[in-house]
């Protein structure tokens, strides 16, 4: 039986916390994220759950005390948003290298500087190369059911790495929006008990973590590394179907809407997505073949089946809620064309810029988008590769 | 305590096997295993330790010369990845993970650069949290592991890589800051400054207190280095001695916010002999610079006045 509710995303990710009941959480507030540790630490208050919560001084530690803790054997996690997340960076590093399945929802808010509360993906995208497993939401439902499927996926042995559960900041995770729950216990079968191998509080067995490794073993270290991640494919994907069994809900590496005849896609990622398709059936009912790519799944970034899903279209747009400052355009941009050329895929892209630090994204945006795609390829009009959308003239 | 003999306390299990790649004569690795004596045999610990020397040449990947359970993770970050471990520890036991009989304790080890400096708000933040862990800082005045750079531990007037000795510079401008008073002032449970006496009864006494204390406890422990210090190495011992008998390293403890000192020399030496067979301090001894060694002993006599009331109040 499922729970009809409304809530936020941060209410709904809070929600599945107390469901799982993970064993440790340390966090340290930050805006628009700080709702997580609030209502975690008042479920332990109550003894809703067993969790030992600790009220760390800073997110490096944060992320220092949830590897301390998820080394010593116990199932942890912690919430985090924007430069709390650029704090932890090097402990994100360790957390993947060592091994450690932590799951972590981070509420998408732009970086510094200039200080900014609002949403953009500049935090999660700046994490990409840090060995984590990044999944995102659209709405508070997906956010609730992806955390859900965070520990199954991360503790698998074939990939035994940590995950990153993320939310469009306000957009997501203060808006209250009409949800499905599930019930306590099938959540906490379907989420199991951690057991894992080997811990340091293994009685009897001691273990040592954190080497110092030469360079006769550091490589063959980041290549299991790389393997793993590499496994996590299938396996967020055999995880969706077991959820999809419990809820039915179903889930994938991303979701197509209306892509199957479609002359011109929009890849994007996270709230945005849900603007997207309300412009694609608007311009459907034009007579225009237009469809919606959202990406869920980033890291592992699924190429071979985002080039699958793309080459039939005549275009595309690459949405980028971040800007890489590489002066070619944003992290989708770079990843996806690269992703259609190594697969063989030429097709026209488009790479835009939009949504910085919360900045509108509205649907006349989305249209005018399709309709720049269109002109390029039916009218031959020339169309800058790297924009910006809806920025200040 | 009353049954304290050297010989019993260097026949207990070792739980840092030899055949690490400390130099040899290192301070730090003689405090590990002073410290780790303090436990009982029957107990079982897991270890922190910073980013440092005693990091990256005890646990060289595949190899470790540490007998419990170990985690390095980070230089700045010792303290708080133990308060992960002793959270996870509670909640095992809560859930009852772990046995009635399975008593681990959380012992963690960094060098001054980790605990003085860069790790200092980590250490700040366990100590005040209160979790149930030893902090044991191997202070030897420099950041060793990378070259003997200065740190808020050097003390002044030393001759460090970044602070070098020249025609213009004496060395480390500052004095050194007080940790120990620092930490105490952080009301935790138990506090206490030790080094190598010669029967190492002051530093086992203080570490099984510091152990077996409920709570946050830190230990501040000189382990002098001879390669930044530049003294022979076999006269180890003599330096402690010599930092203790001038009063530059005195032995105390504070329990619950009482201060107590362990040791008071029957007549105080001048610092001069504890300055005196250092490398790094050999400038201090050169025609024209008599003057900062008064300056050194006059910080030194002011820093024992002010223990001394701290003892008496």
């Amino acid at each position: 039986m499922s729970i009809k509710e409304r809530m936020s995303g941060n209410e709904a990710v809070s929600y599945a916390i107390r469901q799982i009941n993970p064993d440790v959480m340390p966090a340290f507030p930050i805006t628009p994220s700080t709702e997580i540790p609030q209502m975690v630490s008042t479920f332990a208050a109550n003894g809703q759950v067993d969790t030992e919560f600790i009220p760390v001084e800073s997110e490096h530690s944060a992320m220092s005390a949830a590897i301390g803790a998820e080394a010593a054997g116990a199932r942890t996690m912690t919430a985090t948003s924007s430069v709390g997340l650029a704090l932890m960076w090097e402990e994100l590093l360790l957390a993947a290298s060592n091994r450690l399945p932590l799951a972590l929802a981070l509420v998408n808010r732009t970086l510094s500087g200039p200080i900014n509360i609002n949403c953009d993906h500049s935090d999660g995208m700046g994490a990409r190369d840090t060995g984590w497993i990044q999944i995102y939401a659209e709405n508070n439902q997906e956010a609730y059911d992806n955390f859900i499927q965070a520990f199954p996926i991360a503790e698998n042995p074939s990939v035994h790495l940590p995950i990153m559960i993320c939310q469009d900041g306000f957009i997501t995770s203060h808006a209250v929006e009409n949800i499905e729950l599930l019930e306590d216990e099938p959540v906490k079968k379907f989420v199991g008990e951690y057991n894992p191998e080997e811990f340091l509080l293994n009685p009897g067995k001691p273990i040592a973590v954190g080497p110092y490794s030469v360079s006769n073993y550091a490589m063959e270290a980041k290549k299991n590394q790389e393997d793993a991640m590499e496994n996590a494919k299938e396996v967020i994907l055999e995880v969706a179907k077991k959820f999809y069994k419990m809820s039915g809900r179903k889930y994938g590496l991303f979701e197509e809407y209306r892509t199957k005849d479609a002359d011109y896609i929009m890849l994007i990622m996270g709230s945005a997505a849900g603007t997207a398709k309300e412009a694609v059936d608007e311009l459907r009912e034009k007579g225009m073949k237009a469809g919606v790519l959202k990406l869920r799944v980033f890291r592992p970034f699924p190429e071979k089946e985002i080039a699958e899903a793309l080459k039939n279209c005549k275009a595309a747009a690459i949405m980028d809620r971040c800007e890489s400052y590489n002066g070619n355009g944003g992290p989708l941009g770079s990843e996806v064309t690269a992703g259609l050329y190594r697969n063989k895929v030429i097709i026209e892209t488009v790479n835009y810029i939009y949504g910085l630090a919360g900045r509108d994204f509205t649907v006349d945006h989305a249209k005018q988008i399709f309709d720049e795609l269109a002109g390029l390829v039916e009218e031959g009009k020339e169309v800058m590769q790297h924009q910006y959308i809806g920025l200040r003239k | 305590m009353s049954d304290y003999s050297l010989k019993t306390m260097m026949n207990k299990k070792e739980r840092l096997a030899p055949g690490h790649r400390m130099c040899a004569g290192c301070g730090a690795t003689i405090a590990v295993r002073a410290v780790l004596r303090g436990l009982h045999e029957e107990d079982q610990a897991v270890i922190g330790n910073a980013t440092g020397c005693l990091e990256v040449s005890s646990f060289m990947y595949p190899f470790t010369a540490w007998e419990d359970s170990y985690i390095h993770n980070a230089f700045e970050n010792a303290g708080a990845t133990l308060s992960g471990v002793e959270a996870a520890y509670k909640v095992l036991k809560k859930k009852g993970k772990l046995g009635e009989e399975d008593t681990f304790k959380f012992i963690t080890f960094g060098g001054d650069g980790g605990t003085y400096d860069i790790g200092f708000q980590s250490l700040s933040g366990a100590m005040e949290r209160g979790h149930d862990m030893v902090y044991v800082c191997y202070d030897n005045g420099a950041y060793m592991n990378t070259g003997i750079q200065r740190s808020s531990a050097t003390p002044i007037y030393a001759d460090t890589t970044t602070t070098p000795v020249g025609s213009r510079s004496n060395g480390k401008m500052q004095n050194r800051k007080d940790l120990a008073s620092i930490i105490a002032d952080h009301d935790v449970p138990y506090v206490a400054q030790t080094t190598f006496t010669s029967d190492f009864k002051d530093i086992h006494r203080k570490s099984e207190k510091a152990i077996y204390t409920e709570g946050a406890a830190f230990l501040n422990v000189m382990a002098p280095c001879p390669r930044g210090w530049r003294y022979d190495t076999p006269d180890i011992m003599n330096i402690c001695k010599l930092a203790v008998e001038t009063c530059y390293w005195p032995l105390f403890e504070v329990e619950h916010g009482k201060w107590t000192l362990s040791y008071e020399p029957k007549k105080k030496l001048p610092i001069e002999d504890f300055l005196r067979p250092q490398g790094r301090f050999k400038h201090l001894f050169k025609p024209g610079n008599e003057d900062l060694i008064v300056q050194f002993q006059k910080e030194v006599d002011r820093r024992w006045e002010d223990l001394l009331y701290k003892c008496n109040r």
